[in-house]
C-alpha cells in the first residue's frame, strides 16, 4: 500500500487525486527523513492516510446548541452533514440537498438557514441552534406545544425545519397574517399537506404573545 | 367472546394528540437513516446515462484508489444474489414481470439504472469517488413517448391469465351503449407521471450482523413483505432477516415495492462487512423508487334530456416499465359510481424504457376519477344541470357492478354537507360570469370511492407489571398516525387511560401485518388490536379466578393496578395476583383477527366529495385554490384530529395533481427534465388554502367491529376533477391536462 503511495500513478488530469498523492508523499516522505523506523510502521498500518486526510481537514469552532465544538472538517462538507453525519444530530433533515425544501432549517446566530447550502467551514465561530437545542430541558417551546396541538405535522420528517422556520419567521415579523405567514413559510415543504395546521400553530403562538 | 368497544369508551372519536408528537417536535423520532451503528460506511449509486441498451466496460480503477473507498461494485465483481437467478418472473404482488435485479448483468432498462455502488468511510468520499466511474455503453434505441407508442397498449398479464381479474374488460347492459342516448360527448383526458416525492429520500442501513443474519433498517411501507423479499433474495430463512422501519418520512405508496438501492446496500454491506448507509438524492427519486403512472384516458357519456345516464365507456392505457407490468384500478370506479345501465371498461398498459411505476396516493382511483368526474362535470353542463343535481339523479343506492348492497353509503350526506359549507349556491350555472376585478371565481366538486378493505394482521398484547399494556404488530405508519389510533381502540377495549397503552409497529419480529396501504391499516390492525385486548381481558378473568367467573370482558375495569368488576366494587384482584396465578410471568396474548363472510354479501366502500372554490386570474391564468371543502363516508372517525389531518393532507396533494405536478420527459436522453423540487412542484404553504373537513362518522361494522372504512385514498381521490371542474366554472375553459398550468388558461 505505501509503495503504491510512493509511485505517483494519478492521471494528470485528476487535480484532487494528485493533489492527495503529493500530500501523502511529501508527509511520509518528509517523516522518512527524520525518524525512518516509525515511518515505516506507519506507512504499515497506513498511517500515512491518515495524516494526509488531517492535511485537508479545517479546524472549525461551532456553538450548537449552547455546547462548544471544536472540529476538523472538511471544507466540502455542509453543515448539514456535519451535524447528522459526524455530530449524529439527526434532528435536522435532509430532504433535498439543494435548498428546495427547507427540511434542514436551522438557526445561526438567530437567522433561518438552510443548512445543506452552506458549507459547515463558513460558519466559523457562529452559533447553531437545531431542533434539539429548542426546548429547555424537558420544557419543550412554545412552537413545538403549538405544532403539537394543532397536529402540524404527520410523517414528521418535514417538522424539525418547519419549527425552525416558524420560530424564525415569527421572530422576524413575518407573522402578522395567515396570508404572510404562508408567504414566509413557503420555503418548507411538506408532502403530508399540513399546511393548514402548520399556520394555525403559528398564530396561535403568534398571538399568544408567548417569547419565542 | 364478541369483539366490541366499551359502550362508554372515550377514546375512540377523542380529537387525542399523536402518541409520537413529541418525539417528532423535538427531532428524537429516528428514520432510516438516522441509526448510529459503530463502523457505519457510507455508500453512494452511480446511474447508467442512457435509457437502453448493454454496458460495455465500466472502469473503476480512480474510483477504487480515492481516498477512503472501501468498494467499488459493480455486475462485473457483485457477489451472486442466490434468489436472482431463480427470480425468472416472479407472478408476485406488486406487479407481474422481472423487478430489476441490480448489478445482476450488462443490461440496461432505464436511464439512471443503477450500475454501481461506491462504498467509502465518509459520505463525502463516497460522493467524490462515485464521480469518478466512467462507464462506456453498447446503446440501443430507446422509447419513452407515450403518445409515439400508445398503439402498443396491452392487457395485462394477470387479466389473461385470470378472466376474474378486476383488469379484464368489463361490459354491463349494451358494449358502447351510450350512443344511443340523446345526449353524448367524448373526451380524452391526460396527465404526466407523478412523483411520489416523500419528503425523507428514501434510505436504507444494511448490517450483516453475521454471514446469514441481516438486518436492514428501511424506508418501508411492510416490514413484514420487504423481510420476505430480502429472505428470498439471499436464500435465508425468514427470521434471519430483520427490517426496521420505526419512523417513515412520508411515502404515498413508494415503500410499497422494494427497489434497486435497498439491494444495492445489502450487496455493499456484505462486500466491507460493514454496515453501510445508502441515501438517495433527490434527483434518484424521479428515477428509480416509482411514480403514479401517465396515463391517457377517453370518457364516453350518453344521457337522456332529463339527465339520466344510459351508458358510460372508459378506456385508459397506464405507462409501466418494460419488465414489470405495473396496473391500477383506474377505470373500476366507473363500474359503480353511478347507476348507468350501460357501462364498458378497457385498461391497458404500455411498457416503455423508463423504470416501473407505484401506487400512489389513491392509486388508479385518483387517475381515473379525474376523468369521470370532469366528464360528469361536462355533461351536466351539457344539460344544463347542475353537477351536484345531475350526480343524484344518477345516484345508486346498490352496486350495480356486482348487484349486491353497500354495507353502508352516505355520500349523499356528504354532498348537502359540503355543499352547504363551500357555499355551493354562489355557484352560477353560466360559466365565466362570476368575477372579483382580474378574478373569475368558480367552483367546481369531484366524487371520490376506494374499496374499505381489510386484510388479516395479528398483535401481541402484554400486561405488564407496572400496569401498563404493550401492544405489538408488523405495521408501520408513513404519517397517518398508526400508533394513535391503535391506542384509542386499546383504550376502549381495555378500559384504560390511554396513557397507560404503547403501541410499537415497524419492526419485522412483531406479529405480522399487511403493509400500510389501501387504506385499510385501521381496518385490519385496529380490528386486531381490539381482538387482542378482548383476549388479553378473558384471560385475566381466567386468572382472576371465581370473584370474576362468568363477567363479559367489557365488565372488567383495569385501574390503579386492580382489576375489577364495573358491577361489583368488592371483586377486585391486584395485577401482582393475577401475575402469580401466571406464574410470574407477564401477561400475554397474541391475537389474529381476519375479515369474516360479510364480504360475500356486501360491496364495501369510502366515499368522498371536495368541493373547490377557485379564482383565476383573466390576464394571467394564475388558479388560487381558495377554498376546499372535503367530506368523507369513511365510518367511524377513530381520531377526529388526525383524520382530519389526513383529509387535509390529501385535498393539498390534490392541489399538487390538479395544478403543479407533472414530471417531464426528454424524450432524447429518455430522463426526466423535471428532477428536483425547484423543478417539479408540489404545493407549498403559499399554494395551501384552508380546508374544511367533514365527516359523516358512522360506523359500518360489516367492514370491520370498529366501524371504520379508511380515509387515506379517498382523501385525495376526487380532487384534482373538483378543481378542473372549478376552472371550468370560472372561465368556461375545459382543460383535459393535467397539470392546469397558467399556458393552458390564456
Amino acid at each position: 500500500m505505501a509503495q503504491e503511495n510512493l509511485n505517483p500513478t494519478a492521471p494528470a488530469d485528476d487535480h484532487d487525486e494528485a493533489r492527495r498523492t503529493f500530500l501523502k508523499q511529501t508527509s511520509v516522505l518528509t517523516a522518512l527523513a527524520l525518524t525512518p523506523g516509525p515511518v515505516v510502521q506507519a506507512a504499515a498500518a497506513q498511517w500515512d492516510e491518515k495524516v494526509a486526510a488531517a492535511f485537508e481537514k479545517v479546524p472549525l469552532k461551532l456553538d450548537i446548541n449552547g455546547k462548544k465544538y471544536r472540529l476538523q472538517v472538511e471544507p466540502r462538507t455542509t453543515l448539514l452533514d456535519l451535524l447528522r453525519e459526524q455530530l449524529h444530530l439527526t434532528g435536522t433533515k435532509k430532504g433535498c440537498d439543494y435548498g428546495q425544501c427547507g427540511a434542514c432549517t436551522v438557526h445561526v446566530d438567530g437567522q433561518r438557514v438552510n443548512s445543506c447550502l452552506t458549507l459547515a467551514v463558513m460558519q466559523d465561530g457562529r452559533k447553531v441552534t437545531t431542533i434539539e437545542g429548542l426546548a429547555e430541558g424537558d420544557k419543550l417551546h412554545p412552537m413545538q406545544e403549538a405544532f403539537i396541538k394543532h397536529d402540524g405535522f404527520q410523517c414528521g420528517y418535514c417538522t424539525p425545519g418547519q419549527i425552525m422556520s416558524a420560530v424564525a419567521c415569527i421572530r422576524e415579523g413575518h407573522a402578522n397574517s395567515e396570508g404572510e405567514i404562508r408567504e414566509y413559510m413557503s420555503g418548507n415543504i411538506c408532502r403530508c399537506g399540513a399546511y393548514p395546521n402548520i399556520v394555525a400553530a403559528i398564530q396561535e403562538v403568534k398571538n399568544g404573545g408567548q417569547k419565542v | 367472546m364478541k369483539e366490541q368497544l366499551l359502550q362508554d369508551g372515550k377514546a375512540v372519536g377523542d380529537r387525542m394528540s399523536r402518541v409520537d408528537g413529541r418525539l417528532k417536535v423535538t427531532g428524537a423520532a429516528t428514520y432510516s437513516a438516522e441509526y448510529a451503528l459503530p463502523n457505519l460506511v457510507h455508500a453512494v449509486l452511480v446511474g447508467s446515462t442512457i435509457a437502453k441498451g448493454r454496458i460495455r466496460s465500466i472502469d473503476t480503477k480512480a474510483a477504487e484508489r480515492a481516498p477512503g473507498v472501501l468498494a467499488v461494485i459493480t455486475h462485473v465483481n457483485s457477489p451472486k444474489v442466490p434468489g436472482f437467478a431463480a427470480k425468472q418472473n416472479p407472478d408476485e404482488p406488486p406487479t407481474i414481470g422481472q423487478p430489476l435485479r441490480v448489478f445482476y448483468d450488462d443490461k440496461i432498462y432505464f436511464n439512471d439504472q443503477p450500475i454501481a455502488v461506491v462504498v467509502a468511510d465518509t459520505l463525502e468520499r463516497a460522493r467524490y469517488a462515485a464521480g469518478l466511474v466512467k462507464t462506456q455503453y453498447a446503446a440501443e434505441p430507446h422509447q419513452t413517448n407515450f403518445e409515439a407508442n400508445k398503439a402498443r397498449g396491452f392487457l395485462p398479464t394477470q387479466a389473461k391469465r385470470n378472466p376474474k381479474s378486476p383488469q379484464n374488460d368489463y361490459d354491463r347492459g349494451q358494449k358502447d351503449g351510450y350512443q344511443s342516448a340523446p345526449v353524448k360527448l367524448e373526451a380524452e383526458y391526460v396527465h404526466e407521471s407523478e412523483m411520489h416525492n416523500p419528503m425523507e429520500l428514501q434510505s436504507i442501513i444494511a448490517h450483516w450482523e453475521a454471514p446469514d443474519r441481516l438486518t436492514v433498517y428501511d424506508k418501508v411501507q411492510a416490514v413484514k413483505g420487504t423481510q420476505r423479499a430480502f429472505a428470498k433474495d439471499w436464500a435465508l430463512p425468514e427470521e434471519n432477516v430483520k427490517v426496521i422501519a420505526t419512523f417513515v418520512g412520508g411515502a404515498f405508496g413508494n415503500g410499497l415495492h422494494n427497489w434497486p438501492h435497498e439491494t444495492a446496500a445489502i450487496i455493499a454491506a456484505k462486500v466491507t462487512n460493514r454496515p453501510v448507509k445508502l441515501v438517495l438524492t433527490r434527483e434518484q427519486m424521479f428515477t428509480m423508487v416509482g411514480y403514479r403512472p401517465k396515463t391517457w384516458q377517453r370518457v364516453a357519456m350518453g344521457a337522456t334530456r332529463d339527465g339520466k345516464l344510459v351508458g358510460i365507456t372508459h378506456e385508459c392505457i397506464g405507462q409501466t416499465s418494460s419488465y414489470e407490468e405495473f396496473t391500477e384500478s383506474s377505470v373500476q370506479q366507473t363500474r359503480m359510481m353511478y347507476a348507468a345501465p350501460n357501462v364498458s371498461t378497457r385498461y391497458r398498459i404500455l411498457g416503455l424504457d423508463i423504470s416501473t411505476p407505484i401506487w400512489m396516493r389513491g392509486p388508479g382511483e385518483a387517475t381515473g376519477a379525474f376523468a369521470l368526474e370532469s366528464a360528469i362535470d361536462e355533461m351536466a353542463h351539457l344539460l344544463n344541470l347542475d353537477p351536484l343535481e345531475f350526480r343524484l339523479r344518477n345516484h345508486t343506492d346498490t352496486d350495480p357492478e356486482k348487484n349486491k348492497p353497500w354495507s353502508t353509503k352516505y355520500l349523499k350526506e356528504c354532498f348537502q354537507a359540503g355543499a352547504e359549507r363551500i357555499g355551493w349556491s354562489k355557484r352560477r350555472m353560466q360559466p365565466g360570469t362570476l368575477r372579483e376585478g382580474d378574478w373569475l371565481v368558480g367552483y367546481g366538486m369531484g366524487v371520490g370511492t376506494f374499496g374499505a378493505n381489510r386484510g388479516v394482521a395479528k398483535v401481541r398484547a402484554v400486561l405488564r407489571a407496572d400496569g401498563s399494556v404493550l401492544l405489538q404488530s408488523a405495521t408501520t405508519d408513513i404519517g397517518p398516525g398508526t400508533g394513535t389510533a391503535m391506542v384509542q381502540i386499546a383504550a376502549d377495549a381495555l378500559g384504560l387511560s390511554p396513557d397507560k397503552i404503547r403501541f410499537e409497529l415497524g419492526n419485522s419480529t412483531f406479529p405480522t401485518a399487511p403493509s400500510q396501504g389501501g387504506s385499510s391499516t385501521v381496518n385490519t390492525v385496529g380490528s386486531a388490536v381490539l381482538a387482542a385486548c378482548t383476549e388479553l381481558k378473558q384471560k385475566l378473568q381466567q386468572l382472576g379466578g371465581a370473584a370474576f367467573a362468568g363477567a363479559a370482558p367489557d365488565q372488567l375495569t383495569l385501574a390503579g393496578g386492580q382489576l375489577g368488576l364495573r358491577t361489583n366494587a368488592a371483586a377486585k384482584a391486584s395485577l401482582a395476583d393475577l401475575r402469580k396465578q401466571n406464574n410470574g410471568q407477564d401477561i400475554e396474548v397474541t391475537t389474529e383477527a381476519k375479515p369474516g363472510d360479510a364480504r360475500q354479501k356486501y360491496s364495501m366502500y369510502s366515499f368522498s366529495v371536495h368541493f373547490a372554490e377557485v379564482r383565476v386570474h383573466a390576464l394571467t391564468g394564475e388558479v388560487r385554490v381558495t377554498k376546499m371543502v372535503s367530506c368523507a363516508d369513511a365510518g367511524t372517525i377513530v381520531n377526529q384530529k388526525t383524520a382530519g389531518s389526513q383529509m387535509i393532507g390529501g385535498a393539498i396533494g390534490g392541489i399538487g395533481m390538479a395544478l403543479h405536478e407533472g414530471a417531464l420527459m426528454d424524450d432524447r436522453f429518455g430522463r426526466y427534465v423535471t428532477k428536483d423540487l425547484a423543478d417539479y412542484h408540489v404545493p407549498v404553504h403559499a399554494d395551501a388554502p384552508p380546508v374544511e373537513v367533514f365527516f359523516v362518522n358512522k360506523p359500518d361494522t360489516l367492514v370491520d367491529p370498529i366501524g371504520t372504512k379508511g380515509i387515506g385514498e379517498i382523501a385525495i381521490i376526487g380532487v384534482a376533477p373538483a378543481i378542473a371542474n372549478a376552472i371550468f366554472n370560472a372561465t368556461g375553459k375545459r382543460v383535459r391536462e393535467l397539470p392546469i398550468t397558467p399556458d393552458k388558461l390564456i
